[in-house]
């Protein structure tokens, strides 16, 4: 593979920051874009642009198919069965409001017991928490365990039939845990519980399979993966969304309208109220094209080697500790160093151009859990390199002297 | 790889020493006042206990907490500066504070300031303004729950 050609695929990669060249290390919270996503959007932009489904002129009519042309491409790049699985949102947070707010105000009663795990996102759990308190349901959590990973004995005890809905995170944002997600759900679904898998940091980082995986809901955000901000899709499984009612009102959504009452289309119009992100389709479209011309298990294979080989050089560096699994991981690493506090850390990392995250990571509980603060992240994507990996070192070094 | 002017002067060697030995480190007793102060976004916390005099001066503060350098020194440094001091004074301190990290208005007492001036450094650094006021606003909480009805 040419990593270096296809790191020339991304403008933003060539600048310099406070005098030293942009070391972008913040791939977990979002991922650049190559020239070919932006291209996409300008040419929508610049020759395509109207609105979709309701209009019989032809830049409606292209637009429209442009649009639904993403939702079939999404729905082949996750596995769904049907393009009518694939509802399009502004990210993975709403994908999880939705089905916590509509699935649940439908199916979820006082008592019943949602289970999720100690490292979700809070957008993993606090669309949860505001679902157990509208209807008085109890929330449970299985804990991770010292290396990062879940504690699979304590899931077995959890899981009993009071739990109606199991939520879990695929990949962890904080830890970079890969979680077992299709063995946890078979087991979930034999208690008859619900089942969701927040796939953030998955889906364009590793092979993303929902049939295979065998959940109810997948959500995914596009920035993350190389398609521009403000498109998601949440994957739902098509018997279980026509039971939904629906959530948003307005436009797109509807059969008929009466001054009384209406009826509604079925899914995934049902949940797309209102005028969507049609260049956000077309982006994401394009983002999937990218990814899928290099192969995401080559994209997988090549973060595992940047991370291996970060976590080695990493305990050159005395006073450190490194968060999460040995072994099989994601493309990321969370750290402490013994004599900088993280956002200290960060502030001299960003003096030397090098972009990392320090924090809480959005998953507070996970600290406290780990009893740190919060962690450094280093987190990668196919077109970072070894030689950037070296620099971050150099600047980690110096960090140390400059603050011990 | 230099270190950059701007880096060293938000990270002078009297910030880093007080966030590595903050003076004045500890919790008082329930007679005190205890306020709580922290910074969501980024999860920086501190506490700090006053004991106020019949004057409503300070007489003794402590605090204690877990954030970056700058929110633990800058706390340190005011613990050192305001204990002891009447409440006038203390607020005096406050407004100028303010105005050293912000860069926004004219400092009055310079003098009065001494080695707190040294977070100057942080006007370079906007998103780090609330870390250097952190420990500030919780004592500016403690002076309003001490004399609420107070004009100063």
């Amino acid at each position: 593979m040419d990593w270096t050609r296809i790191r020339a695929d991304f403008p933003i990669l060539d600048q310099q920051v406070q005098g030293g060249p942009l070391v972008y290390f913040d791939n977990a919270a979002s991922s650049q874009k190559p020239r070919q996503v932006i291209a996409a959007l300008v040419r929508y932009y610049q020759q395509d642009n109207a609105n979709v489904h309701r209009g019989l002129h032809d830049l409606s009519m292209r637009a429209t198919d442009a649009f639904e042309a993403g939702r079939a491409k999404a729905a082949r790049f996750i596995g769904a069965a049907r393009e009518e699985e694939i509802i399009f949102t502004r990210g993975t947070t709403e994908g999880i409001n939705l089905v916590a707010q509509v699935w649940a105000a439908q199916f979820l009663k006082a008592e019943d017991v949602i289970l999720l795990t100690g490292m979700e996102h809070h957008s993993n759990l606090v669309p949860w928490q505001l679902a157990a308190r509208r209807c008085g349901a109890v929330l449970k959590h299985v804990p991770v365990l010292d290396d990062g990973t879940l504690d699979l004995a304590a899931f077995d005890v959890l899981l009993t039939t009071q739990v109606k809905v199991f939520a879990c995170v695929h990949i962890s944002n904080s830890l970079g845990t890969i979680n077992p997600v299709k063995e946890l759900c078979a087991k979930a679904r034999a208690v008859g519980a619900m089942t969701l898998v927040d796939g953030a940091q998955a889906a364009g980082h590793v092979p993303v399979d929902v049939r295979d995986i065998g959940c109810d809901f997948y959500a995914f955000s596009g920035h993350k993966m190389c398609a521009p901000t403000g498109i998601g899709v949440l994957y739902g499984r098509h018997g279980l969304l026509e039971t939904m009612d629906p959530w948003h009102g307005g436009g797109e959504m509807i059969n008929s309208v009466t001054l009384e009452a209406s009826t509604f289309k079925p899914p995934p119009a049902r949940f797309e109220a209102g005028t969507p992100d049609i260049a956000g389709v077309i982006g994401l479209a394009a983002a999937i094209d990218y990814l899928e011309a290099i192969g995401i298990a080559a994209i997988q294979a090549h973060g595992l080697e940047l991370t291996n080989y970060a976590i080695q050089r990493l305990g050159e560096v005395p006073g450190t500790r490194i968060l999460g699994p040995q072994g099989a991981r994601a493309s990321l690493v969370a750290f402490t160093l013994a004599c900088a506090h993280p956002h200290d850390l960060v502030e001299f990392a960003n003096s030397h151009g090098l972009a990392l995250r320090g924090g809480h990571h959005c998953t507070q509980p996970l600290m406290k859990r780990f009893k740190v603060p919060g962690t450094s992240r280093a987190s990668f994507y196919f077109y970072n390199t070894q030689a950037e990996v070296d620099r971050m070192l150099d600047i980690l070094r110096q960090a140390v002297t400059f603050f011990s | 790889m230099p270190i950059s002017d701007d880096l060293r002067d938000l990270y002078q060697q009297v910030i880093l020493d007080h966030s590595k030995s903050p003076r004045n480190h500890g919790e008082l007793g329930s007679d005190s006042l205890h306020v709580h102060g922290d910074n969501p976004t980024c999860g920086d916390e501190i506490d700090v206990w006053v004991q106020f005099g019949l004057d409503g001066a300070v007489q003794d503060i402590k605090f204690t907490g877990q954030g970056c350098a700058i929110s633990q020194a800058s706390t340190s440094m005011m613990t050192v500066k305001v204990k002891g001091a009447a409440r006038a004074k203390v607020e005096a301190l406050l407004k100028d504070f303010r105005t050293v990290v912000t860069g926004e208005g004219t400092v009055q007492d310079e003098y009065a300031l001494g080695e707190l001036v040294l977070l100057e450094g942080v006007q370079k650094f906007p998103q780090r303004v609330k870390c250097a006021m952190l420990g500030w606003c919780a004592l500016e909480q403690a002076l309003e729950q001490a004399a609420p009805s107070s004009n100063a």
